[in-house]
């Protein structure tokens, strides 16, 4: 009989949780040097989510790639979730997924099933989204590992960056945060079944119904919110447009019961890597410390940050919830005053 | 004396929540080896209204929290 396989004690770090620090990226790639070329409309010296090369007036290549250990015990969701967050850089620049090649490490001793289950998930997804798995490459190592290389394509008129944010814009979020807390306490069994449940549920909610709502408005930026945390994520955006973020906290949707875990000192240690990152950056005012805390967990396949025309914002909002029940008005896009990025409310 | 050495979080934090909330001591020493592990017992302690001092040595840290009067 095979024995039951609990994918996340084979990880150091979940999901995530497990990317490079903001700071830290920065410096690996400091002094590499970047070939131009007039037809590459976003290159990786942007901070953005994917690369876009434009191949013609009308269309533009969206290439991003996306990987990671295990952040849930199924392998099939497992699967699921890695494919979801990979396809999600795409839609988070305005594209369209196509082809996707996966991105695999399995340990020689894990059983083919779980194997086959993580690809099965990461298949699902990448149909749901209307994209083709044209094939990939698999490596042996002690850690799975698994994710997407994601083609997609654009109107190159049409790209959002994260660095088109402009004064007035409003800002919407998509999903809600606590998911680097729970998956880090699901490991000593600390978060309710009912609670975990909603989590895979978010993870594994294709942000494909967002990126179509919020294409047919007129939306300025845009980006995913994922390791680097609601607040560092925010950062990239205010930085890149040169504007300073408001961001009203008690709007913000933060999972209860990860609340409750930040709290008594539950928190993954990206959290502190997001922080110290971004801090620098950020006027807390009189936020509690557990609520700011929720807002430098690290997410993995979380929702899109979205800054939108204000004339625009209230007809995307309303469309959003359609799409995704868990939308959120978050904040406002003000011109920057020479201080902090961002200030929390 | 709770050792949670070795341990990577949410361990340890877990490990004192247990015992404070088993025989809520006046004083409680833990010993870790990560900063994350201080900042997250930290942050357990000041919810529970303990104060805590920590003592950094090769690497490792001894936390001593202490019962606010």
């Amino acid at each position: 009989m095979e024995k039951e396989v609990k994918l996340t004690k084979l990880a150091n770090c979940a999901g995530c949780g497990a990317k490079v620090g903001a700071g830290v990226l920065a410096k690996l790639l400091d002094g590499l040097k970047v070939r131009q070329d007039p037809n590459l409309l976003v290159g990786f010296d942007k901070s953005d989510d994917a690369s876009v090369y434009k191949v013609s007036d009308d269309l533009a290549l969206v290439q991003t790639v996306d990987f990671f250990p295990p952040i849930a015990d199924d392998p099939y969701t497992f699967g699921a979730i890695a494919a979801t967050n990979a396809l999600s850089d795409v839609y988070a620049m305005g594209g369209e997924p196509k082809l996707a090649l996966n991105i695999m490490a399995v340990p020689a001793d894990l059983p083919k099933e779980a194997v086959h289950q993580i690809l099965h998930g990461g298949y699902d997804k990448a149909y749901e989204a209307g994209a083709i798995i044209t094939g990939g490459h698999s490596i042996l190592d002690d850690e799975p590992k698994y994710g997407l290389a994601v083609t997609g394509f654009v109107h190159p008129d049409k790209v959002l960056t994260n660095s088109g944010a402009k004064e007035g814009d409003v800002l919407l979020l998509t999903k809600p945060l606590g998911i680097g807390i729970l998956t880090t306490a699901a490991k000593a069994d600390l978060v309710s079944e009912e609670t975990m449940a909603y989590a895979v549920k978010l993870m594994t909610t294709l942000n494909k119904g967002a990126r179509d709502a919020m294409v047919k408005y007129c939306v300025h930026a845009c980006t995913d919110v994922t390791g680097f945390a609601l607040l560092g994520h925010t950062c990239e955006m205010a930085q890149g447009s040169d504007v300073e973020i408001h961001l009203n906290v008690n709007d913000i949707d933060l999972i209860e019961e990860a609340l409750e875990l930040a709290r008594i000192g539950v928190l993954p240690e990206g959290m502190y890597r997001n922080r110290s990152f971004a801090e620098a950056y950020v006027d807390a005012g009189e936020v509690e410390l557990a609520k700011q805390d929720m807002l430098y967990d690290p997410q993995t396949s979380g929702g899109l940050l979205i800054a939108v025309h204000p004339d625009d914002a209230d007809a995307l909002f309303e469309e959003l919830k359609g799409a995704v029940p868990s939308a959120q008005k978050i904040g406002v896009v003000q011109k920057y005053s020479g201080g902090k990025r961002i200030y929390l409310h | 004396m709770i050792d949670a050495r070795g341990l990577s979080c949410p361990m340890p934090v877990v490990m004192v929540q247990n015992e404070v909330k088993k025989s809520s001591p006046d004083e409680l020493k833990v010993q870790v080896d990560s900063m994350v592990c201080v900042e997250n017992i930290t942050r357990f302690a000041n919810t529970k209204k303990y104060d805590v001092e920590v003592e950094k040595k090769d690497g490792e840290f001894t936390l001593t929290l202490k019962k606010r009067k």
